[in-house]
């Protein structure tokens, strides 16, 4: 009977086949490790933080008088409502989490090299979203972290030479953050996630396209004895992952929900005073650090952090093309190894920096962090130089490869 | 494309093989798109434009304060269009130092009188110009005036900028005295 009516269904509309071909019986190379569960992690995180939002969404309400209270009516009287705010909130770090070790796995295996430069690029692009989102659902509640962290990011770009003032007050719906802003932020945040949903499908259809690197970076020579069936081998290992998984983010969730949240953001947003220290989320640090380690360019210091701070994006995008080796995987490639944890500890300290307030000193005055941070930027920009450097002048010489997997 | 998809279509007919046929096809193509760019550009313009300032956000151009009970040497922040405007009555050292700064080499050159029509107050928009933080009240900062905690700005009894990331001076707002005690920031618009 059910055949019967699968038979029908497939002549019409081909189900049955593409999952075989592109789910159960899709072919993964047999060497992936752990480190490639992080991709379908990702796609769990972003499914908890579109349910958890479209049940906020349905109790929140997006008015510069309502929102704060609103949030606390969540946190106290609808049923449930910790639960789905404090999944949202820590599903939004955890979610970055998996993104950036997703990233940096990429960077490691030479995941982002030929043929797979399409799909390394809609990945930066969910990224990019993916910042985007959070960035204005962090606005949402309306506490004085929110308030002024919207201040500060859309100031930047006033940076922009002629139109930024205009665009800044366009931005606003005003001239100052206020109901207007939260009211467009609250509607892009409900859309952005299922903008990054069409790109994920994009996403998914690229790596269906060129298939999986894996981790000696080595192309798939003879399918039968190099691949193994997505299903049960990789469904197995990747809901292995997301229980233990769970255990950690319900470790937070339940007993923490607080750690990663700001304590000022339980103040209702007051646009006449700023917070004494104000600081992103901890997923934007870097960045924010790297936007304020230029400061030494008199007026023209606010547009170069700008731009260095969008750079240190957008030159993923040209990673493809800056490394020019042979070898694909970090794994036989020494000297790139060494760079890439070196950046990767840089990562964290920019991070550290971004944290803490931006005249801070360390050893008595003796270490100005600004000079750490600039100091880490040049490290962060200096690994892209590198890497092509070495790999451009053939300064690297890779270790052999195996012949087939 | 489709253009290519015709001329093979029509490449067995005598028809096309006539090139101010396809010059006139090719022309009329361009024509439409540059129409339609022009219809779509008209189109789009309604929905971008619904995120300027809305006609009762405009209309809040005005504050006015009363300041007749502002001592030497107290400050007051007021909201302005939703932002925050200090007014310091300045004490003579205040405006002592601030008239010294004129000398100085200052990153936004401007001198002390042309902030301060009155020198006694000083009227800034307390937004500062690196990120749009608002500033600490007065004798926060080094210099005697304003520190921005954001990333650490620093601004002077006269609200020009002297250290730190931000590029220029606490903005001036149009502001006039319409009495002795009462203080117009704004200018009404339209
Ligand atoms: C890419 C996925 C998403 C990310 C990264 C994200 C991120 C965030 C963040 C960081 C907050 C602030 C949490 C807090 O401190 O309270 C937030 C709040 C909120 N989000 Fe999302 N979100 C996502 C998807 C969604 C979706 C799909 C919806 C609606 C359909 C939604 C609706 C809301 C609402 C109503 C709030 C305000 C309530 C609150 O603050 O807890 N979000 N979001
Ligand atoms: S916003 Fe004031 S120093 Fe950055």
């Amino acid at each position: 009977m059910s055949k019967s009516i699968m038979d029908w269904v497939d002549a019409r509309l081909p189900i049955t086949a593409l999952i075989k071909s592109q789910a159960t019986e899709y072919p993964t190379p047999k060497n992936l490790n752990y480190w490639w569960v992080f991709g379908s992690l990702a796609l769990f995180c972003l499914i908890v933080m579109l349910l958890t939002g479209l049940f906020l969404a349905m109790h929140y309400k997006p008015d510069a008088n309502m929102a704060f209270d609103a949030v606390e009516h969540i946190m106290r009287d609808v049923n449930f409502g910790w639960l789905l705010r404090y999944m949202h909130a820590n599903g939004a770090t955890f979610f970055f989490m998996t993104v950036y070790i997703h990233i940096l796995r990429g960077m490691y295996y030479g995941s982002h090299r030929a043929p797979r430069e399409i799909l390394w690029w809609f990945g930066i692009i969910i990224f990019f979203l993916l910042m985007a989102t959070a960035f204005m659902g962090y606005v949402l509640p309306w506490g004085q972290m929110s308030y002024w962290g919207a201040a500060v990011i859309t100031n930047l770009m006033s940076a922009i030479p002629v139109v930024g003032e205009e665009l800044v007050v366009w931005i606003w719906g005003g001239f100052a953050v206020g109901d207007p802003t939260l009211n467009r932020f609250f509607a892009l945040h409900f859309l952005l996630p299922f903008v990054i949903f069409g790109v994920v499908i994009v996403h998914l259809w690229a790596l269906h396209a060129v298939h999986s690197n894996n981790p000696d970076g080595i192309d798939i020579v003879d399918e039968h004895k190099d691949t193994i069936p997505f299903h049960p081998y990789i469904t197995i290992k990747d809901l292995y992952s997301m229980g233990v998984f769970l255990l950690v983010y319900c470790a937070f969730v339940f007993f923490m929900p607080n750690f990663f949240l700001e304590p000022d953001n339980y103040i209702p947003a007051n646009p006449m005073q700023t917070p004494a220290h104000i600081v992103p989320e901890w997923y934007f640090l870097p960045f924010y650090a790297i936007l304020r380690s230029i400061d030494f360019l008199g007026s023209y210091s606010k547009l170069a952090g700008v731009i260095a701070m969008g750079a240190a994006i957008a030159i993923l995008f040209i990673l493809p093309f800056l490394d020019r080796s042979p070898v694909r995987s970090f794994r036989y490639r020494p000297l790139s190894r060494q760079l890439f944890w070196i950046f990767v500890i840089d990562c964290f300290l920019l991070g550290w920096v971004g944290y803490n307030p931006a005249d801070a000193t360390r050893f008595n005055g003796a270490l100005p962090l600004i000079v750490v941070g600039r100091t880490c930027t040049a490290i962060y920009f200096g690994y892209f130089f590198l890497l092509w450097i070495i790999t451009a002048f053939d300064i690297e010489k890779p270790q052999p490869v195996p012949k087939s997997l | 494309m489709s253009a290519s998809a015709h001329s093979t279509a029509h490449s067995h007919s005598p028809v096309s093989e006539q090139p101010e046929e396809d010059s006139r096809r090719d022309f009329l193509i361009l024509a439409t798109g540059a129409v339609s760019a022009v219809g779509v550009a008209g189109a789009v313009w309604p929905f971008i434009k619904s995120w300027s300032p809305s006609a009762d956000v405009l209309s809040q151009a005005t504050t006015e304060v009363d300041i007749s009970a502002l001592g030497k040497g107290q400050m007051i922040t007021v909201p302005w269009q939703g932002k925050p405007v200090f007014i310091l009555h300045r004490t003579d050292e205040q405006i002592a130092s601030a008239k010294k700064g004129d000398a100085e080499k200052l990153p936004d050159p401007a001198k002390d009188a042309e902030r301060a029509q009155k020198p006694e107050y000083l009227v800034l928009l307390a937004i500062c110009t690196h990120l749009g933080c608002v500033p600490q009240p007065i004798g926060t900062g080094n210099y005697g005036g304003f520190l921005c905690p954001c990333h650490g700005s620093h601004y002077d009894t006269s609200g020009r900028i002297r250290q730190g990331p931000a590029p220029k001076n606490l903005e001036v707002p149009f502001y006039a005295f319409k009495d002795d005690k009462t203080l117009v920031i704004g200018k009404a618009v339209g």
